[in-house]
């Protein structure tokens, strides 16, 4: 299928995809060097799971990366010195140093929540940056990432649920790179496709094949245009491979070299040039132009963080409140008399009908028991693609 | 009819913020065509609509991180646990997503989570905790525990106007028991400040919520034997007012502290250790507590009433303290 991004777009991935590729690389010998403070998490092999999605929301549309999506960050206009102070501690630091690894935000113009460590907290914590831009009249999309081993967690259902009987404008990437740490997928779940945990919730889904960044990026469109028409979340799974351990001290002795030989076939990178290739979308100057860039723009910010002075240590005990330092101000994009009483006021009822209607369909499903069958794969947004793995 | 009860004066709070501010929403199980299980959002739908009164799932971690979402965009929301027992459901978004983001990113997450807390009224186990204390350890987080209708209002009207996360413990034993006039215009009471409920020379008693009202009993009783009880209400725990305490106890010189919550752990080892530390001097007594046993909360009355203190402990204590 043709992409509807133009030449410039495509490039743009490929300069995304690349950064992240050899901003982590440089991270590694950081990390080497032990410049780097805490632990290092790569996302090798999977940038075009950050890089595809994140590249397409709007501006005002929100997102929280999980660890292994420095590509998203990037892609939402943070700069290299950003995740370089950020993982070397510096006072530069989105983050002044008081947190480390891809844990920094932006609430005012980039629109990044920054995540914590325990997984799936994001998912009810988007939902409600959902609701609450629905609220506001803003029409955006909150999205997050979550692993495969995230999607046991409780509040990934909790936080899902909600967003399904809500019909928040969100949308969930599972990013299925098939280890959870040590712990295979099959020990997370029994389903093949964790897509299928969308039909719990009663939302749709796509799965994807994570390593193509073309497919990520229009699977994305798709459903963000979904959740943005109003018609609920949507559960996109992208199958991937992590190409390395959990984190830098990881040897991941625990995979087999065979699986990892052939997934370093269906490397995203590799592929994406060659597509840009076939579709004669740049020239080998063009691709030394947007590499040199590259490593000029690395090599600037290295300097850069490696420069920069720790955090004075009195900073350690300041800005645990908020007081005053900030002004909270919501973006009203609809009249702000419509949620106020008297046109807010409603009949405090369930609605009769719909009760109604839901009652009788329980009592059809309950005749129905005899045979469980599968629900329905329909909806615009659910497409088995190619599996992606070899 | 004045007279307003503390879940009146709750539900006055919300009523009235959400008519000055479009920006604050209330979410949680049951809280809109059912009004709350105890009612403390009866006739909030109605007028504000679904859009702003929104009834959630089963989900309080869902609840607490939408809230956190919903904060993070700029609304004010407040999210209610139908008892607070059930904060335990969602202590990571509480504790790990909204008390460390303005410290950690510069993220304030201004929203109340708000539930009725405490026993005796029979709850059992898991409908009458006092689970402030695990809160009260987190930095960043604000802990508010009203004793009186007026301090119910205006209290919570502060708690929605804060740029924080702030938890909000309505004692359900205080909800229909105790009433009070309240003022006509808009009014506030200031997080942090404790409150002193009855002046005295001989000892000081520092308590809060439904503590507060049994603390008064036994003052009341102390007069009768010649022993005058100064009573401090702490109101918030979270920051703690350190001045109004020590202010009192370098009056009186002996402190005792009384709380429902359970003894270890409580907040009366934190008061005694900031008095020791800085009030040392002023002391002619041991610092003693009064508060429930170490327990889980018992059903059966016989041994509710015996887990909690009572105005006959805080009697003994306080006199035995008073002649030390």
């Amino acid at each position: 299928m043709v992409s509807a991004l133009t030449r410039e777009q495509h490039l743009e991935l490929y300069y995304f995809m690349r950064l992240n590729r050899e901003l982590e690389e440089q991270m590694v010998r950081l990390f080497r060097q032990n410049k780097i403070v805490g632990g290092l998490y790569s996302s090798l092999g999977q940038e075009a799971i950050s890089v595809g999605a994140a590249y397409a929301l709007g501006p005002g549309d929100w997102i929280a990366p999980m660890i292994r999506n420095i590509g998203a960050l990037l892609v939402r206009g943070f700069k290299l010195r950003d995740i370089l102070t950020q993982h070397m501690a510096r006072y530069a630091s989105p983050t002044m140093g008081k947190d480390g690894t891809s844990h920094f935000g932006d609430l005012k113009s980039r629109h990044v929540v920054s995540p914590i460590s325990m997984l799936g907290d994001m998912i009810p914590v988007m939902t409600g940056i959902a609701m609450a831009g629905r609220y506001l009249g803003q029409k955006i999309v909150a999205m997050t990432w979550i692993g495969d081993g995230g999607t046991s967690t409780g509040v990934f259902h909790e936080g899902l649920n909600f967003a399904a009987v809500q019909k928040a404008p969100f949308v969930l990437i599972v990013e299925n790179n098939g280890w959870a740490y040590s712990t295979p997928v099959e020990r997370q779940s029994l389903l093949v496709d964790l897509a299928d945990r969308a039909r719990a919730y009663g939302i749709e889904s796509a799965i994807v094949d994570g390593n193509d960044v073309v497919a990520v990026e229009r699977a994305t469109r798709e459903a963000i245009a979904h959740a943005r028409a109003g018609r609920g979340p949507v559960l996109i799974e992208a199958k991937t491979m992590r190409m390395r351990g959990h984190a830098q001290h990881d040897a991941a002795e625990y995979v087999s070299r065979e699986m990892l030989a052939l997934w370093k076939q269906c490397d995203p990178l590799d592929r994406y040039e060659k597509y840009l290739d076939e579709h004669m979308l740049w020239d080998a100057k063009t691709k030394k132009e947007i590499d040199a860039r590259i490593a000029r723009e690395i090599q600037a910010d290295v300097e850069f963080a490696e420069n920069s002075p720790f955090p004075p240590p009195e900073l350690a005990e300041r800005g645990v409140y908020c007081d005053g330092c900030h002004t909270i101000e919501a973006v009203w994009k609809r009249p702000r008399e419509e949620v106020m009483p008297p046109q807010s006021s409603v009949k405090p009822e369930w609605p009769k009908a719909r009760a109604t209607k839901q009652s009788a369909a329980r009592q059809t499903a309950a005749k129905k028991t005899a045979k469980p069958k599968p629900a329905k794969k329909s909806g615009t947004a659910r497409r088995r693609g190619k599996s992606g793995r070899p | 009819m004045a007279e307003t009860s503390y879940l009146e004066a709750v539900r006055q709070a919300l009523f009235e913020e959400m008519d000055r501010d479009p920006a604050v929403v209330l979410l949680g199980e049951d809280v809109g065509v059912y009004g709350g299980a105890f009612k403390a959002s009866v006739g909030l739908l109605g007028r504000f609509g679904w859009e702003r009164v929104i009834d959630t799932p089963i989900s309080e971690s869902a609840i607490v991180g939408a809230a956190i979402g919903m904060s993070y965009a700029g609304l004010r929301p407040v999210a209610e646990m139908q008892f607070i027992d059930f904060i335990a459901c969602c202590f990571n978004q509480i504790t790990n997503v909204a008390a460390k983001s303005h410290y950690l990113w510069g993220a304030p997450a201004p929203m109340v989570l708000r539930g009725p807390c405490g026993g005796g009224v029979h709850g059992g186990p898991f409908h009458s905790a006092n689970p402030e204390m695990y809160f009260v350890h987190t930095p960043g987080l604000k802990v508010v525990c009203p004793a009186t209708p007026y301090d119910a209002k205006g209290l919570l009207k502060s708690a929605i106007r804060d740029n924080n996360p702030v938890l909000f413990f309505e004692h359900k034993f205080l909800y229909r028991r105790i009433r009070e006039d309240l003022p006509k215009e808009d009014f506030t009471v200031p997080i942090g400040k404790a409150a002193v409920r009855r002046e005295g020379r001989d000892l000081t008693i520092v308590s809060y919520a439904a503590m507060l009202h049994t603390s008064l009993e036994a003052a009341a009783q102390l007069e009768k034997e010649g022993i005058e009880a100064e009573v401090i209400d702490l109101r918030t725990l979270l920051p703690l007012d350190r001045e109004t305490i020590l202010a009192s106890v370098r009056k009186t010189n002996k402190l005792l502290v009384v709380h429902e919550d359970t003894r270890t752990g409580g907040i009366a080892g934190e008061i005694a250790a900031i008095v020791t530390e800085s009030a040392f001097e002023d002391l002619d007594g041991p610092i003693r507590r009064v508060t429930s046993l170490d327990t889980p909360v018992p059903y059966a009355p016989s041994l509710e009433n015996y887990f909690l203190p009572s105005a006959a402990k805080v009697v003994a204590a306080a006199r035995e303290l008073a002649h030390y």
